[in-house]
């Protein structure tokens, strides 16, 4: 019996269903002075001028800062984390660096950038204090529409506003588009959305000495480390970063945001616990947006629908940084062709700064972008042949004779794509199975439609991630991580890891995570990374931690390491189950000093630290299928069932890997129907609450049917896992809006754009119907 | 996003709150369920100068059937009409609507009186005072007031009171058990405010149909679906533009027209 | 600063504290209170996580003024249960992985729990309708349905 595999209920959940956990807002620090900021209320604007004297004055403040009062002693941040690695010099890329301003200095270049900071007693009357802080701005025209010509410039150093582009030419697309019997060309367009985590962002920190603790509701605590030393200009040793409770994360807190620099900032001023939480207002304005991309695509294809080649063109619109260019936009090259056998393929991809709050990877990055354009065009090229979508994906689909199938490109890892995933057409006629395609087609209900998306997604990525194992005094296993949880149970599933390796149970694991004082080096949680990583990691600390023990046991046993096996906290001789020591004598006989007993080559202490770097990505994959009934008048779209079936390779634990898949559903679900952070013509957003940008509720609940396809391990890390925090809303949009385009028949819909609002899809009837 | 400060008075007899609301001119808010008003409050969106809480004058926590007409004190719940299967049972569009609005949450606390003197274009009360030809009881300085529904309402979050009135009452004659009556609207989400929203009776020839959510105020409009897009004047927001409402308006009103036909006797 | 007392009934205890009438209920629990398992979501009465009951009845704490709740009697999630001895809805979410993040779960335990009260049998459908006021952005709903109903059972039995 292996705990890997067991649907264990979490360890982490009691101070949560109890309401005693310890989110940053929770944090009682006698003397924690509030944070409120000042904001621009303007696109792009050049700022005359600023009075903060009014503001000082007010009852309960301690202090207001502005840019000019940082200039010179805080750096604005220079982003070039995603440098193109070895290996991606095929894509062309050309990556500028973003830049993101701890407070504006001169000028503001988007609604909700931060320009003065008020620090009071309570956040009532930091907010009270704000509104008496007088900022004139001459208003300058802003770059709203990516795509338009003569925008003004976001940056001087991003000539033309592309911060970043890259091209992948895979196989001879333009001699297969001219060789095709069949073309077609779409628009499609992914819209702006936001992640929208339960628990906004928010940053407090503590300052003793010179020393400054910052605890953070961040997903990549050693990055917001070296940011915020490297824009304070201090040794990193003097900030230590540790994530609290977290209430979800989903991409949007990978960032080091001005606010978390400046926060610890004012604490080293001030010498006080300064805290700043953020509101939803904010939130939805000025925490990292997501998707915004715009797809000119067009398909070569066979009689019998066989897509013979793929050329797209698209922007992303990135705001006024695009932190990590390699994401969300090369991510969609490397997922476009999914579960498809399309040899030729030719894609060039940008990412246009414009005076809007700075795009960040969400749950997803260019996956479901991509999936959405590809599975939309797969869709209209069974439409434009009149065949059944089904018979078209069929006829595309990657054999599994014809694998491991290599998509003759890089990923952004700087390796070539080739997969590791297998089985697409036994997974799809499951699909069809479960849904009960051969139903739905002979009972032709009108208004009801069946649509299929699919993913192939590549997890676990680099850098690397980090793991600790030791002993403490009391000879209780003990797990550090770099990764960062927020609600992915990663306390339970690397517990279940290193319980199999050391024969104890989850509960007698001890795992902390996302505390820079806990090693030197850690990436984070992000991009369906930290089973792989972490997992793998962990499990290679732990056999060196487990070769160390019995090391040490051996020497005081006096016998040698191979004939000894640890387990329920002692180190046994194997056979003679009475002859052994407690992990507690380990420690002991490790520890430093003239009685230690240690073998020859071993250090003291009972510590192991693994830094585990990924091969390249093992790619989990899936398919969606989605039931809709349509109200013809109306527009309204009723989701009646979503059906996936999924393979994450090996699973640690079922209970947390349907609980993914089910809230990415959801969050595919909103980005479909409800969800839209929309920004008017001048640079105005217009979703600022939870009354327009709208969360799906449990009443918006399909019945949701997943299947796990039960794949074999991955063979590229110790553990043969693969990543699926992301698998969720990668392939809804697609199955979605081709399942509303089945409804529609015999009009022959175009549905290229999202949401679908009942609206948009009634104009879409119209538009067939003319 | 926390509230400007005010001052706050928590009268126990309506004369009092009449009293300070007017002493105040326009710059005191009743605060009754508080769903709607502790939002713009929290936003900054209303800066009221003081607030005065009826929720301590029990006098005007009533609902009662007086004959055909259902009458609501300013201090009923959302959720006290919900649970009075006799008034569901005596109303259809009633027992429509009242679902639809918001949450449980809100309707715990968010009070029918309220929703009137909010005055949200996209609100379900306020249609129904439209369809029923309700008369609302305001008390002020000057005394007790009767407005017909159709002078109420004047505009988005504006109605026909004087500062310093305040809304004590909502009178809705119904129609006889055997008419038919419906209430229908196409929101975004569930418990969400409508795109638009119907609302109809059928009482042998006394048709009735009244719109919300596709104008400024709610409507009462001729009972004829296909009149219907020509007799509203949606703006665009960013949840549908003016086009797909005038289209929802015929889709709404025949629907409505339809159920409250079906459900006669 | 014009503060005054506030007195209540907080889970069966008489609480009391100052504070400005502009406070919400939400900002009394979690500041001069200490009871921060009432989390704040929105601020403005969409999301739910700010969840209590008073009088019984559930409220969006966001929404109802320090003061509003003097002389009442509001219930939190700590007030159902603790880590010590935690409710049979507190077992049944963790049971039925109900949570990830955590951060909605006392709004809906609290939702939870007046549902299950004046519905000891639920129904799914109904369900999906009544607990629609408490938004969770991590787990899809699916499990805290499954959750309910399995509060349920250890609730009858």
């Amino acid at each position: 019996m292996t705990w890997v595999g067991q649907r264990v209920a979490r360890k982490e959940d009691l101070p949560l269903v109890t309401g005693t956990g310890m989110y940053v807002s929770d944090i009682d620090l006698p003397g924690t002075l509030e944070v409120a900021f000042v904001r621009s209320p303007h696109a792009h604007a050049r700022i005359t001028h600023i009075d903060t004297a009014e503001a000082r004055a007010a009852e309960g403040v301690v202090a207001v800062f502005t840019g000019p009062d940082i200039r010179g002693r805080v750096r604005p941040m220079v982003l070039d984390q995603e440098a193109a690695p070895p290996g991606l010099e095929t894509a062309e890329p050309e990556i500028h660096p973003a830049t993101i301003e701890i407070l504006a200095d001169g000028e503001v270049r988007h609604v909700g950038q931060a320009v003065a900071a008020v620090v009071a007693g309570s956040r009532y009357h930091a907010e009270d204090a704000a509104e008496l802080v007088r900022v004139g701005y001459d208003e300058l025209p802003a770059a709203v529409d990516p795509e338009a010509q003569n925008n003004p410039i976001v940056f001087d150093n991003v000539p033309h506003n592309v911060q970043a582009r890259y091209r992948i030419r895979a196989g001879d697309a333009d001699a297969a588009f001219a060789s095709a019997p069949h073309r077609l060309s779409m628009t499609v367009r992914s819209q702006r959305v936001t992640a929208a985590p339960m628990e906004t962002r928010g940053v407090l920190a503590s300052t003793v000495g010179e020393e400054t603790n910052v605890w953070s509701s961040t997903q990549i605590p050693w990055w917001v480390r070296n940011a915020i030393a490297g824009s304070l200009g201090i040794p990193q040793r003097l900030v230590r970063v540790q994530i609290p409770h977290m209430g979800g994360g989903f991409g949007l807190k990978v960032n080091v945001y001005p606010e978390e620099v400046l926060v610890t900032f004012i604490s080293r001023v001030l010498k006080r616990p300064v805290r700043w939480v953020e509101d939803r207002v904010e939130h939805l304005i000025a925490s990292g947006h997501a998707r915004d991309q715009l797809h000119h695509v067009e398909a070569a294809f066979e009689a019998d629908g066989r897509i013979s080649a793929v050329r797209d063109r698209f922007v992303l619109d990135s705001g006024v940084a695009c932190p990590y260019p390699l994401s969300s936009a090369y991510n969609v090259a490397s997922h476009f062709r999914s579960m498809y056998a399309i040899p030729n393929f030719a894609i060039d991809g940008e990412c246009v700064l414009t005076h809007k709050m700075f795009n960040l990877p969400y749950r997803g990055a260019g996956r479901p972008e991509a999936a959405f354009v590809m599975d939309r065009v797969m869709n209209a090229v069974a439409q434009a042949l009149d065949l059944d979508p089904a018979d078209v994906i069929r006829r595309n689909l990657i054999p599994d004779e014809a694998q491991p199938w290599s998509m003759r490109m890089p990923y952004r890892d700087g390796h070539e794509v080739v997969y590791d995933a297998r089985g697409f057409p036994a997974a799809f006629e499951r699909l069809l199975e479960l849904i009960g395609y051969q139903e739905h087609r002979r009972a032709g209900k009108p208004n009801r439609g069946i649509g299929f998306g699919s993913y192939v997604e590549g997890t676990g990525v680099g850098p690397f991630e980090s793991g600790q194992l030791q002993l403490d005094s009391e000879g209780r296993v003990v797990v550090y991580s770099g990764c960062a949880p927020h609600g992915q149970g990663l306390e339970t599933t690397m517990s279940q890891v290193v319980a199999d390796a050391f024969g104890i149970t989850p509960e007698a694991v001890v795992f902390k995570a996302g505390d820079t004082a806990l090693m030197p080096f850690g990436a984070g949680t992000f991009a369906s990374r930290s089973a792989v990583t972490a997992g793998a990691a962990a499990i290679e600390a732990s056999n060196r931690l487990l070769r160390r023990i019995k090391a040490i046991a051996g020497e005081i046993m006096e016998m040698a390491p191979e004939d000894l096996e640890v387990a329920e906290g002692m180190v046994r001789a194997r056979g003679v189950p009475t002859r052994g020591v407690t992990l507690k004598d380990v420690f002991r006989a490790s520890s430093p000093g003239p009685g230690a007993r240690l073998p020859d080559g071993f250090g003291a202490g009972t510590i192991e630290t693994f830094y585990w770097v990924p091969p390249t990505v093992t790619w989990g994959f899936g398919v969606v299928g989605a039931v809709v009934e349509v109200d013809r008048e109306t527009g309204v779209v009723k989701l009646e069932k979503l059906v996936m079936l999924h393979d994450c390779g090996r699973v640690i634990n079922p209970l947390i890997v349907e609980g993914q898949v089910e809230g990415g559903l959801m969050q595919g679900v909103g980005a479909t129907l409800y969800e839209h952070v929309v920004y008017d013509a001048a640079g105005q957003p217009r979703a600022t609450t939870f009354l327009d940008y709208l969360l799906p509720t449990s009443a918006e609940v399909p019945e949701i049917v997943q299947e796990s396809l039960e794949g074999p391990p991955s063979e590229r890390n110790p553990l043969g896992v693969k990543g699926v925090g992301e698998s969720g809303p990668i392939a809804p949009p697609a199955a979605i809006a081709n399942a509303i385009v089945d409804a529609l028949r015999p009009l022959r819909v175009q549905l290229n754009e999202l949401p679908l609002s009942p609206p948009v899809v009634l104009a879409a009837i119209e538009l067939a119907r003319a | 996003m926390k509230p400007a400060p005010f001052e706050y008075h928590a009268p126990t007899e309506v004369a009092e709150a009449v009293r300070l609301l007017a002493s105040y001119g326009e710059d005191a808010r009743p605060l009754a369920g508080g769903q709607s008003l502790v939002p713009l409050l929290n936003l900054r969106l209303a800066r009221p100068k003081a607030i005065v809480d009826l929720n301590r004058i029990e006098s005007l926590a009533y609902h009662r059937l007086e004959g055909d007409v259902l009458v609501v004190g300013a201090l009923c719940r959302q959720r006290d009409l919900e649970r009075d299967r006799s008034v569901l049972e005596r109303c259809a569009a009633v027992a429509d609507a009242v679902p639809l609005i918001g949450h449980l949450g809100i309707r715990n606390r968010g009070t029918v009186v309220g929703s009137l003197a909010h005055a949200d274009p996209a609100a379900e009360w306020p249609v129904l005072a439209m369809l029923f030809d309700a008369i609302l009881v305001a008390v002020g300085p000057g005394g007790r007031r009767e407005i017909p529904a159709a002078r109420f309402f004047q505009g988005a979050f504006s109605t026909a009171l004087d500062p310093g009135e305040l809304l004590v009452e909502a009178r809705f004659p119904l129609p006889p058990p055997s008419a038919g009556t419906a209430f229908v609207e196409v929101a975004r989400r569930h418990g969400d405010f409508a795109l638009g929203a119907a609302a109809a009776v059928v009482d042998g020839d006394d048709v009735r149909l009244a719109l919300g959510g596709f104008d400024s105020v709610p409507l009462r409009v001729a009972p004829d679906p296909d009149a219907a897009p020509a007799a509203v004047h949606p703006v665009d927001d960013i949840h549908a533009p003016a086009a797909y409402r005038r289209k929802l308006a015929g889709a709404l009103a025949k629907r409505a027209l339809d159920l409250a036909r079906e459900r006669a006797r | 600063m014009n503060e005054v007392e506030v007195t209540l009934q907080v889970n069966g205890e008489q609480r009391s504290a100052r504070c400005e009438p502009r406070v919400t209920l939400a900002d009394f629990l979690r500041g001069p209170l200490g009871l921060t398992g009432t989390h704040l979501g929105c601020e403005h009465g969409v999301c739910g996580a700010c969840t209590v009951l008073i009088d019984g009845a559930s409220a969006r704490s966001c929404l109802t003024l320090a003061v509003q709740a003097a002389g009442h009697e509001v219930t939190t999630i700590e007030g159902l249960g603790t880590p010590e001895n935690p409710h049979p809805l507190m077992r049944a979410f963790s049971e039925m992985h109900g949570l990830q993040c955590g951060f909605c779960t006392p709004g809906f335990i609290v939702s939870a729990y007046e549902y299950l009260r004046d519905n000891p049998r639920p129904d799914r459908e109904a369900m999906r309708r009544d607990l629609s006021g408490n938004i969770c952005r991590c787990t899809g709903y699916v499990k805290i349905f499954a959750a309910v109903e399995r509060a349920a059972e250890l609730m009858s039995g």
